[in-house]
């Protein structure tokens, strides 16, 4: 599968944390308006990569690309504007508990992007709005429930109009009940056309979304390819494996949807 | 100022500053024991009396924790203590002794603290402790006797070593009143060798020693009486 | 018979009192501030300095925890001008020498309140607000600091009442607050016992409103997830 122009695009990322390689040469790309989903048992390096996309996380070595250029980690102008455009989903939310759900949203539009209040409050209510959550607008993390966390959290980051997102395993921190609002949110920012690169346990879920499956173990990229291929009958992929382990755990939560 | 007359100075001082490390260290104990004495019944009554007797508590804490221990040095000693021991019968008893004035208020302003000690890890226990102990049969009394207070006094014990700390600070004011502690030793010392500036540093190291030396000790005593489950994140 | 009480107080005691509580305030607010403003900078040095400066500023901490306050107060009004650099020494007036003491000295245990707030605050908060493109300058100041704020918030509360009561002991300086007023005229009228529970009614009124008043922060400031303890 050719992608002409990328949006993201990392090349040979490599990070070495407390002696361990985490990362071990990871390349990968992701066009316009694809959903890519990354696999993989825990430890696998599956975070350490999305937060080095996001050069939260600096590489000791490789490159990031946004739209084709690179971007130099060490000036702070250019990195605080490149993660304005790459929006970030973490598993255990990060709201910030001082702010409501409302400011958690709109304090980014104020001090980074400068927007007035009265704008920045406009946008905020209408991201809510559209993650279901504009009458929980006043509440404080401490009162919002891990699914309404989490919807808050992908609020925040649509706000700042990303052009691609990353998200970190958005619902392995979720009791089961709570996972199912957070993934209906996810699957209309897909079919809304969104780009995302989605670390998860989800399979079943992601296999109807994901142009393309990445599957990575010990800081590397062993396979990849559409679910359809990896999942096959008769398909004897690694992938195919590692997911049959997770369905016989979790098998019930994910049948939920298959549809 | 010479460094090395201060340093004899210092030196010449240790023998009678270290007299008064026996005064302190009786003011502490008997004041840590007075407080404890009182702070574990105020502490009971506080979250099982009735309410009147909570906001007799209330008033108790509110009142030793408002008055500086320095008015209370002066009211117990140049007020209270003397008016009492002029009272008939009284007299001979040293109720007007610095050090029984000194005792005094730091002990109930100790009180004070150590209720609201007791009371946070009497609070702090799960509820179901006690309702265990009155399914066996237990009267109140006998719940917060044997199950309750052992279990309140053990997550007390690193709030009491800052209380230790605190009433180690607060017994140097007695010299105010006259008692021939520390403090008051350097003082004297000070003003008649002329090297305040090593006696204060001779007087700061013996308080910081002290200060060591009792926070060792209650951690030792806490380790002494630790039970598995009982560390310090159960009192938080 | 000396006259009653109620005479005593409305025509000596009171007014007395009264100058002696504006004095104890000059020395009680400015100590406040000060302490306050050590206990930020210190704290922060604390948890986010260079390792050399961490090392000097805990040193700090415990000296200034660690030794009785009227050690303290003692060494900055009689033993600050014995020592000598280069020949010069500095010679601190009473209430400047106990503005100091006070200042220093609280200063060392708000830093701890401060520590712990800061230290209270998840890595995830931060790293979110990276993630949102937010500079380290816009993190710390709109998501770093409110938080830790509000949590150091009771704690240094806490600190300002101590620092309302020990106050009291600029009257061993000859500073004539509150209680170098009250000791005055307990000498002059020898009615110890009214003269020293009128002055503890004056502290107990100062600590009672500056409880409230902070609790008045604390509330204003509220935010679910960050309530004042129960005590």
């Amino acid at each position: 599968m050719s992608e002409s122009s990328p949006i993201l695009e990392a090349r040979g990322l490599v990070k070495t944390l407390g002696g361990n390689r985490v990362l071990e040469n990871v390349s990968l790309n992701i066009g316009r308006g694809r959903v890519k989903v990354l696999i993989g048992p825990s430890g696998a390096g599956k975070s350490t990569l999305l937060q080095c996309l996001n050069l939260l996380i600096p590489p000791d070595s490789g490159r990031v690309l946004l739209e084709g250029s690179e971007i130099d980690a060490r000036n702070r102008r250019e990195l605080c504007s490149f993660r304005q455009q790459v929006g970030m989903i973490f598993q255990d939310f990060n709201l910030f508990d001082h702010l409501s759900a409302l400011d958690n949203v709109r304090v980014a539009l104020m001090k980074v992007r400068r927007m007035s209040k009265l704008d920045a409050t406009e946008r905020a209510v209408a991201e809510l709005t559209r993650v279901g959550l504009a009458d929980k607008a006043a509440l404080y993390p401490a009162n919002l429930s891990g699914g309404q966390k989490q919807r808050v959290a992908i609020a925040r980051a649509l706000a700042m109009d990303p052009k691609v997102m990353l998200l970190d395993e958005p619902t392995s921190a979720l009791d089961p009940e709570l996972i199912g609002e957070v993934l209906a949110v996810i699957r209309d920012l897909a079919q809304g056309g969104m780009t995302m690169i989605l670390a998860t346990h989800q399979i079943s879920f992601s296999a109807g979304l994901a142009d393309e499956f990445i599957f990575m173990e010990r800081g590397r990229i062993v396979e990849q390819g559409s679910p359809a291929e990896l999942l096959a009958k008769g398909a004897n992929s690694r992938t195919k494996a590692f997911c049959a382990k997770i369905s016989e755990l979790t098998g019930e939560a994910d049948a939920e949807f298959r549809q | 100022m010479n460094f090395s007359v201060a340093l004899s100075a210092a030196h010449d001082s240790l023998p009678y500053m270290l007299g008064g490390v026996g005064w302190t260290v009786g003011l502490i104990v008997g004041a840590m024991l007075l407080g404890l004495c009182l702070g574990v019944p105020l502490a009971v009554a506080q979250v099982y009396g009735p309410k009147p007797l909570r906001r007799v508590v209330g008033v108790w804490v509110w009142l030793f924790r408002g008055v500086p221990i320095l008015v209370q040095l002066y009211i117990f000693y140049f007020g209270l203590m003397s008016w009492l021991s002029s009272l008939p019968g009284l007299g001979g008893l040293g109720l007007d002794s610095p050090f029984t004035a000194a005792v005094l208020s730091l002990g109930l302003t100790s009180s004070a603290y150590q209720s609201q000690i007791f009371r946070g890890a009497i609070q702090s226990l799960p509820a179901g402790q006690l309702k265990a102990a009155r399914a066996l049969g237990m009267s109140d009394r006998q719940a917060i006797r044997t199950i309750v207070l052992p279990q309140a006094l053990r997550l007390s014990i690193p709030a009491w070593s800052n209380e230790y700390s605190i009433l180690l600070k607060d017994s140097a004011l007695a010299f105010t009143i006259g008692v021939v502690e520390i403090m008051a030793r350097m003082r004297a010392i000070a003003s008649t060798t002329h090297e305040p500036v090593s006696m204060s540093f001779v007087a700061g190291v013996i308080f910081f020693f002290l200060t060591w030396i009792g926070v060792k000790g209650l951690t030792l005593l806490e380790n002494k009486v630790r039970i598995a489950g009982y560390t310090r994140q159960g009192a938080a | 018979m000396s006259t009653p009480y109620l005479e005593f107080l409305s025509t000596e005691l009171g007014p007395g009192l009264v100058a002696g509580l504006w004095t104890s305030l000059v020395v009680i607010g400015p100590s406040v501030l000060l302490g306050a403003l050590i206990g930020l900078t210190v704290g922060v040095l604390r948890v986010y300095g260079p390792v050399p400066v961490r090392f000097v500023a805990n040193g700090y901490v415990s000296l200034f925890r660690g030794t009785p306050l009227v050690v303290q107060v003692f060494f900055w009004y009689f033993a600050l001008p014995f020592i000598k650099i280069g020949g010069v020494s500095i010679v601190l007036d009473p209430i400047p020498a106990a503005i100091v003491s006070f200042a220093l000295c609280s200063g060392a245990y708000q830093s701890e309140y401060i520590r712990g707030g800061l230290n209270s605050i998840k890595r995830g908060q931060i790293r979110a607000a990276m993630a949102l493109g937010m500079t380290t300058r816009q993190a710390v100041t709109s998501v770093v600091l409110p938080q830790a704020f509000r949590r150091a918030l009771p704690g240094c509360g806490n600190e300002i009442v101590y620092l309302i009561k020990y106050s009291s002991l600029a009257s061993l300086i000859t500073v004539n607050e509150l209680t170098g007023t009250a000791t005055t005229i307990a000498k002059n009228s020898w009615r110890n016992i009214e003269v020293f529970c009128t002055l503890g009614v004056f502290y107990l009124f100062l600590v009672t409103v500056a409880t409230g008043l902070l609790r008045l922060l604390e509330d204003w400031l509220s935010v679910p997830g960050f309530e004042r303890p129960k005590s």
